[in-house]
């Protein structure tokens, strides 16, 4: 990274902060832009984000790992969550996971070899009446069956 | 009684955009109470009968009240809404955002000056990216507008307003475990007292409410709070949003009067059940509810009645289940998703949710023990009441309901050595999510024999 993209992070984590009462509430928000930067949330990215609110890189960690939606391990490119909670999994979000699994030749949990998407099972995601409910890169696909995900797959590999 | 149209009235128009919203009267009721006296706004929501849309149904009116005095405070308040949605069947906080965005700022700012707080915080799933925007943009045409910031419409108000995004972690949708990750720190509930009213937001006096229950403030201001009273039933006054999912043909988020009966909302309007399946069961208020058998089916939607069933009204999410269903695969998922939310910081959640997993894991594969089914409940009962916040009730209380009202089912999987389904159930596979917490969830770890 460049020192002027360094600098520039850290001035929007102080103008971010300063929306607070306690500059400490503009972790959350930090670390989402951090990871933004990123793709995920490197110690060196831990590291920034500690500088610019003035506490410890462990105290960091210790926030984002709390959170599901911070990566603290390297993700593909592109991110598919499968909703698996009880009303998808009513309509059948077993087959559309498993058909993903199948047309991406990854587990859920895993990242394809080429690094370009990360196959993820997720809690209920708060589309339940449209299930069976994915998100491709935090946008919500819904309803999606089974016989929706080779071309899902396909648009991913052709972007 | 059934549908009726408060929130979601003009759904043909797109009321994202702040002229459209005002055309239908928008922020009408924002000018209304700026002009009140912050106590007369108190007694019109007291009055309303308005109960918190978010899970428990605490009167809104009466939570604003233990707010201490302006004159009694040494810190500022605070207003928090909580846009965390994310019980499992819950859906309708995001369509309203969705679709009336200036409802819920509206809303908030009336609660704000109810209570004299100048900041609120919209604290916004994490996951709802599209939500977002539309809320950020509803709030950047309202701050361009005067409507938000500083001497709002003239009158010598200030309120800011601040989203902020989640990261996943259901527990932030619980008051406290809000605030604390607010604050910029894993959000782990704190004990009560002191309440948020008292201590919240920076251990100052803070006021939080539902999206859902914020949005209808304007129109408790407009009509006045004894004539919204007078929708509804006793004990449940107004409409509510009901989000509709599982097997059942039309699924989706339904406006509807307090009263009106499941079979209402699950076979006249939602279409019933898929493929000419019998109905199961219901779980009438998100997963974490006690569930309604298909019996039970006539029982009113407002909270006195749901109560007398055994159940609650929780958020509103009704889940329609069908006869493939196997209720301990129902029961074992619905565990998994508590254990895997778990904040861990209590023991009885902690680890009665783990154990809860493992014994109903080995009840599903038959390897369980006539003792071990007696196991599971005295381990909801270990759980229930003895937790720092309600997450440890909500994972033990439905399990407990499955048990209780399908026991036939469960005694089966012990006396035949396995699932009665045989591999058909609807819910076969029970792919829970592995994550980067996995880590720490020890799987196949066994209760004692
Ligand atoms: C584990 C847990 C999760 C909760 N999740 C939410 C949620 O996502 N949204 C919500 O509004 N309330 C949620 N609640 C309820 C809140 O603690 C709180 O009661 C509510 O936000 C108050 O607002 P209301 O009075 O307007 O309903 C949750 C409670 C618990 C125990
Ligand atoms: S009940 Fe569960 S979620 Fe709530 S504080 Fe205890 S461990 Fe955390
Ligand atoms: S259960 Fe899948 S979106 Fe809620």
């Amino acid at each position: 990274m460049s020192v002027s993209d360094e600098r520039s992070l850290f001035n929007e984590i102080q103008e971010i902060a300063a929306q607070y009462p306690v500059r400490r509430s503009g972790i959350m928000p930090a670390l989402h832009l951090a990871q933004k930067k990123y793709g995920w949330l490197p110690p060196e990215a831990l590291r920034e984000v500690a500088d610019a609110l003035d506490v410890s890189p462990a105290y960091c960690q210790a926030v984002a790992s709390f959170y599901d939606m911070y990566h603290l391990e390297p993700v593909g490119e592109h991110l598919v969550e499968v909703c698996t909670n009880v009303s998808c999994a009513l309509v059948g979000a077993q087959g559309v996971l498993e058909a993903f699994e199948r047309e991406l030749g990854v587990h859920a949990g895993e990242t394809t070899p080429d690094g370009l998407v990360t196959l993820r099972a997720v809690e209920c995601a708060g589309g339940c009446g449209w299930g069976t409910v994915v998100a491709v890169d935090h946008r919500y696909r819904e309803p999606v069956r089974a016989e929706d995900v080779a071309a899902i797959v396909e648009e991913l590999s052709g972007a | 009684m059934g549908l009726r149209a408060l929130l979601f009235e003009h759904a043909d128009r797109d009321l994202t955009k702040l002229a459209e919203y005002e055309k239908v009267g928008g922020y009408k009721a924002l000018r209304q109470a700026l002009g009140m006296e912050r106590e007369a706004i108190v007694q019109e929501i007291l009055d309303s009968g308005l109960r918190g849309r978010g899970g428990a149904g605490f009167p809104a009116g009466r939570k604003a009240s233990f707010l201490p005095k302006a004159e009694q405070r040494t810190k500022p308040a605070y207003l928090t809404v909580n846009a965390d949605e994310s019980e499992p069947g819950t859906f309708k906080d995001r369509e309203i955002m969705q679709r009336i965005p200036h409802a819920v700022i509206e809303g908030s700012l009336i609660a704000a000056y109810e209570i004299g707080a100048e900041a609120a915080f919209i604290y916004l799933r994490g996951e709802y990216l599209s939500e977002f925007e539309i809320m950020r943009d509803a709030l950047e045409e309202a701050r361009s507008r005067g409507l938000v910031g500083a001497n709002i419409l003239g009158t010598g108000f200030d309120c800011s307003i601040v989203i902020h995004r989640g990261a996943g972690a259901y527990i932030c949708g619980e008051e406290t475990g809000l605030l604390e990750s607010l604050e910029g720190k894993r959000g782990q509930p704190r004990p009560k007292p002191p309440f948020p009213a008292i201590s919240g937001l920076y251990a100052s006096p803070t006021l939080i409410n539902n999206v859902e229950t914020l949005a209808a403030y304007p129109f408790v201001i407009r009509m006045g709070g004894k004539r919204y009273a007078e929708i509804g039933v006793q004990n449940s006054a107004g409409t509510r949003v009901f989000s509709l999912s599982g097997n059942v043909v039309r699924g989706g988020n339904y406006e509807l009067e307090l009263g009106t009966s499941l079979r209402e909302l699950v076979f006249d309007i939602g279409g019933g059940v898929t493929n000419g399946h019998a109905l199961k069961a219901v779980i009438p208020g998100g997963s974490s509810v006690p569930v309604l058998t298909a019996a039970e089916i006539d029982t009113p939607l407002d909270f006195d009645s749901m109560a007398t069933a055994g159940s609650m009204l929780g958020s509103g999410a009704v889940i329609v289940i069908d006869d493939r269903c196997c209720m301990v695969q129902l029961g074992l998922r619905v565990a998994q998703f508590y254990m895997h939310e778990s904040c861990g910081k209590c023991t009885p959640c902690r680890e009665g949710t783990r154990w809860m997993v493992s014994i109903l894991r080995k009840i599903e594969e038959g390897r369980a023990s006539q003792g071990e089914l007696d196991l599971l409940l005295d381990v909801c009962n270990r759980i229930l009441g003895n937790c720092l916040c309600p997450l440890g009730d909500a994972a033990a209380m439905p399990v407990a309901s499955y048990v209780a009202k399908f026991r036939s089912e469960y005694q089966r999987h012990i006396d035949e050595g396995g699932c009665p389904f045989g591999g058909e159930s609807s819910l076969k596979g029970l792919l829970a999510p592995v994550d980067q917490h996995h880590a720490h969830v020890r799987e196949g770890i066994e209760a004692p024999a």
